[in-house]
C-alpha cells in the first residue's frame, strides 16, 4: 500500500521555540535540478529583530556558565547530530545534489567540529588570556570576556558544515547568535534548530532565521544591540556597505570568505567574538 | 440582627456627587441599592472588544505621535521598599530629560513615589515641579497605607496629609479591598471621601486624587464596574486599576470597562474623570492599544496627562527605544537609553 508523504514545515528558530515569520512569507527551497523540495519561512527584518531580543536576553545566563558546562553542551550537540546523522545526510544528498558519501563526509565534519571547539571552552582563555608583568605590587591580570549577541550571514555554499563552521566557534567564548541560514540550502539550519532545541543549549542562544540576506543582513549590522558581525557568507552582497553600517556602533567585524577552506576551523575565530578585560588586584604582604 | 440595620440605614458622608446621583439622604442601603442595581458586564464581549481594539495597526507618523503621546502621559514611577533619595533623584532626571540625545522628546507627566520621598522629588524637580500650573511635572504619591491599604483610616489620613503637606500634587491612594469585597460600599465610600478631604492644603487648594481599585483581587468585571462608580461618585478624580503589586495588574478589558465607566459619568453629568492602567504595561505596542481604546472608547479628548495617565518605570526605555529607531531608521538597544 503506498503512504501519502508527511512534507516537514520548515520554520524559523527564535529563543528556543519555531515560530513561522512575523511576516507570514514563505519560499520555495528546491533541487539543483529545480524539483520542489519544501516550503522555508522567510525571515522579515521584525524576525531578525526578535531574534536579537531572545539572543540579548539569553546572553547573560550564556556568558555566565561555567566554560567547562558550555564544553558540556556544546558537546552534546555533537552527540545528539551525531544520532540524527541519515537525516542530515539526505537533506543534504536532496537540496545540494551531491552523493550520499560527499554528503556523510559534510556531517561528519561538521560533527567534529563542534567537538573541537567545545574542546576550546575552557581552554582558549589561557591562550587568549594573559598575566602581564607589571612594575608595582599587583597581578595584572588579561582575560577574554564574550562581546555580546554576534549576527552571523552563515556561508551560502554550504548546508551543514557552513553554518556549524560561522556558529560554533562564536558559541565557545559565551556569545549569543543571530545567524542567517544559506538561502539556498536552508533545511539542514532549520533540523539543526531542532537539534538545539532538543539538546540543553538553552533557548535563545541560537537563533536561526532563513530567508534572504540581502533582506535581513542590513538590519543585523545596523541594529544597535548587535555586538559583532560576520559576514563569512556575505561575499555575494555589498557587504562593504554592511561593514560601513556596522562601524556605526563599533562592532567587531569579520569580513567574508570563499571556497573550500572558508571558515576553517581557528582559534582566531573564538578570540574574534572576544574583548579582553584587564584587571589590577594587589599582590598580599608577604 | 440590630447590627446590620444600623448599618444599612447609617449615614454616609455627604458627598456632593452621591447626593446628586442618588439623591435623598445617603445611607448604607441607598449606596449598595444604587451599585447592584448597576447591570452586569457582558465578560466575552467586552474581552473580544479589547482584542478588537488591540489589532489596529498603527504605523509611521501615526506612531511617531503615538509614541510622544504615550510618554506624555507616563506616571513614571518607583515604588520600591529599596527606594532611597538618590534612587527618586535619578528618576526625576529622567522624567525631566528621558532621551538626553533627542531634545525634541517631550517629558513625563508626573513621577510617581512613596510618600516618604515627596520632598527629594519635589527638590530634585526644582522649577520642572508643575505644583499647580500647567507646565512641568507632578509629583504623584502613594499613599493610604500602599499598596494593601490595610490600616486604620486615622493612619491612612495621616498618610495622605503627610504627602500632600510635603509638595505632592496628586495622591494615589488603595481602596479596602476587602470591605468592599465583603459588601461594605459604604466603609469604602466613606474612606475616600475622608481621603478626599485629607487632599486639601490649607490655601483651599486640593491635590488630585486616584482611587486605586486594584482591579487583580476583585475577581470579576462586575466588581470593576461597581467600584469604579463608587470610586466616582466619592469624589475619586482618577480611577486606576492596580497597585503594580498584585498580578494580573492592569489589563486591556478592565481598562477598557473602566474608560466605559468614565464615559458613561461623562454623558451623565458632564464630568470628565480620569483613567490610569498601572502595572504591567512594558511595551510600546501594549501601550498603544491602550491609547486606541482611550481614543475609541472615552474619546481623543481623554488622551491629555489630566484625564489618562500611564503608571509604568520600564514602559519609558521601550517607547524611548521605539522612537530611536523611528528617527535613525534602524533598531536601537538598551544601551542607548539609561538604566532605571
Amino acid at each position: 500500500m503506498t503512504r501519502l508523504a508527511v512534507a516537514k514545515t520548515y520554520k524559523l528558530y527564535i529563543g528556543g521555540k519555531f515560530p513561522r515569520s512575523e511576516s507570514g512569507r514563505t519560499y520555495e527551497v528546491v533541487t539543483p535540478k529545480g524539483a520542489f523540495l519544501a516550503n522555508a519561512a522567510k525571515a522579515s527584518r521584525k524576525d531578525a529583530r526578535d531574534a536579537v531580543v531572545s539572543a540579548r536576553a539569553a546572553f547573560g545566563g550564556w556568558a555566565g556558565a561555567t566554560a567547562y558546562n558550555r564544553g558540556q553542551v556544546l558537546y552534546r550537540i555533537a552527540e545528539l547530530l551525531e544520532g540524527r546523522r541519515a537525516q542530515f545526510v539526505d537533506e543534504i544528498v536532496a537540496s545540494e545534489g551531491v552523493s550520499t558519501a560527499a554528503a556523510t563526509a559534510q556531517v561528519d565534519e561538521a560533527i567534529d567540529r563542534w567537538v573541537w571547539y567545545a574542546g576550546w571552552t575552557d581552554k582558549f582563555a589561557q591562550v587568549a588570556g594573559n598575566a602581564n608583568p607589571v612594575a608595582g605590587p599587583y597581578f595584572n591580570i588579561s582575560v577574554p570576556e564574550p562581546t555580546g549577541v554576534v549576527a552571523i550571514i552563515a556561508p551560502q555554499s554550504s548546508s551543514l558544515l557552513g553554518l556549524v563552521s560561522a556558529v560554533a566557534p562564536a558559541l565557545v567564548a559565551g556569545n549569543t547568535v543571530v545567524v542567517v541560514a544559506s538561502e539556498a540550502f536552508p533545511l539542514s539550519a532549520v533540523s539543526l534548530g531542532e537539534v538545539l532545541a532538543t539538546s540543553d543549549v538553552p533557548g535563545g542562544v541560537v537563533n536561526i532565521l532563513t530567508g534572504s540576506p540581502a533582506e535581513i543582513a542590513s538590519w543585523l549590522a545596523s541594529h544597535a544591540d548587535v555586538n559583532a558581525l560576520d559576514l563569512v557568507g556575505a561575499g555575494n552582497l555589498e557587504w562593504v556597505d554592511l561593514q560601513i553600517s556596522a562601524a556605526e556602533t563599533l562592532k567587531r567585524v569579520l569580513s567574508p570568505e570563499s571556497g573550500a577552506d572558508a571558515a576553517m576551523p581557528s582559534l582566531g575565530r573564538i578570540i574574534a567574538f572576544t574583548e579582553t578585560k584587564t584587571v589590577w588586584h594587589t599582590k598580599s604582604m608577604l | 440582627m440590630t447590627i446590620e440595620t444600623t448599618r444599612s440605614t447609617r449615614s454616609l458622608a455627604p458627598a456632593s456627587r452621591a447626593v446628586d446621583i442618588l439623591g435623598g439622604e445617603l445611607t448604607d442601603a441607598s449606596l449598595r441599592r444604587y451599585l447592584e442595581g448597576i447591570p452586569g458586564v457582558d465578560a466575552v464581549g467586552l474581552e473580544q472588544r479589547a482584542a478588537g481594539l488591540g489589532t489596529r495597526s498603527i504605523k509611521t507618523t501615526s506612531k511617531k505621535f503615538a509614541l510622544d503621546t504615550i510618554i506624555g502621559l507616563i506616571d513614571l514611577t518607583t515604588l520600591e521598599g529599596a527606594d532611597t533619595p538618590g534612587k527618586v533623584r535619578s528618576l526625576v532626571a529622567k522624567a525631566v530629560t528621558p532621551d538626553p540625545g533627542d531634545p525634541t522628546c517631550p517629558r513625563v507627566a508626573a513621577v510617581c513615589v512613596y510618600g516618604d520621598m515627596v520632598p527629594y522629588a519635589v527638590a530634585a524637580l526644582g522649577s520642572a515641579h508643575a505644583a499647580g500650573t500647567n507646565t512641568g511635572i507632578n509629583v504623584a504619591a502613594v499613599a493610604t497605607a500602599f499598596p494593601s491599604g490595610r490600616a486604620s483610616l486615622a493612619v491612612k489620613l495621616a498618610d495622605t496629609a503627610d504627602a500632600v503637606a510635603a509638595g505632592a500634587d496628586e495622591i494615589d491612594m488603595v481602596i479596602d479591598r476587602g470591605a468592599f469585597l465583603s459588601g461594605r460600599y459604604g466603609q469604602v465610600f466613606d474612606e475616600i471621601v475622608a481621603v478626599k478631604e485629607a487632599c486639601r492644603r490649607s490655601d483651599g487648594s486640593s491635590a488630585h486624587l486616584k482611587v486605586i481599585l486594584e482591579t487583580g483581587e476583585l475577581n470579576t468585571y462586575d466588581n470593576v464596574r461597581r467600584a469604579s462608580w463608587l470610586a466616582i461618585l466619592a469624589g475619586g478624580d482618577f480611577i486606576k486599576t492596580s497597585t503594580g503589586k498584585v498580578a494580573p495588574a492592569a489589563t486591556l478589558p478592565v481598562t477598557l470597562l473602566m474608560l466605559e465607566v468614565v464615559r458613561d459619568w461623562h454623558r451623565l453629568t458632564g464630568e470628565r474623570i480620569g483613567v490610569k492602567p498601572a502595572g504591567g504595561i512594558r511595551s510600546s505596542k501594549d501601550a498603544i492599544k491602550y491609547l486606541v481604546t482611550v481614543a475609541e472608547t472615552a474619546g481623543e479628548e481623554w488622551l491629555r496627562p489630566s484625564l489618562f495617565r500611564f503608571g509604568a518605570s520600564s514602559l519609558l526605555n521601550d517607547v524611548l527605544l521605539q522612537r530611536q529607531k523611528l528617527a535613525t531608521g534602524h533598531y536601537s538597544g538598551a544601551d542607548y537609553v539609561t538604566i532605571d
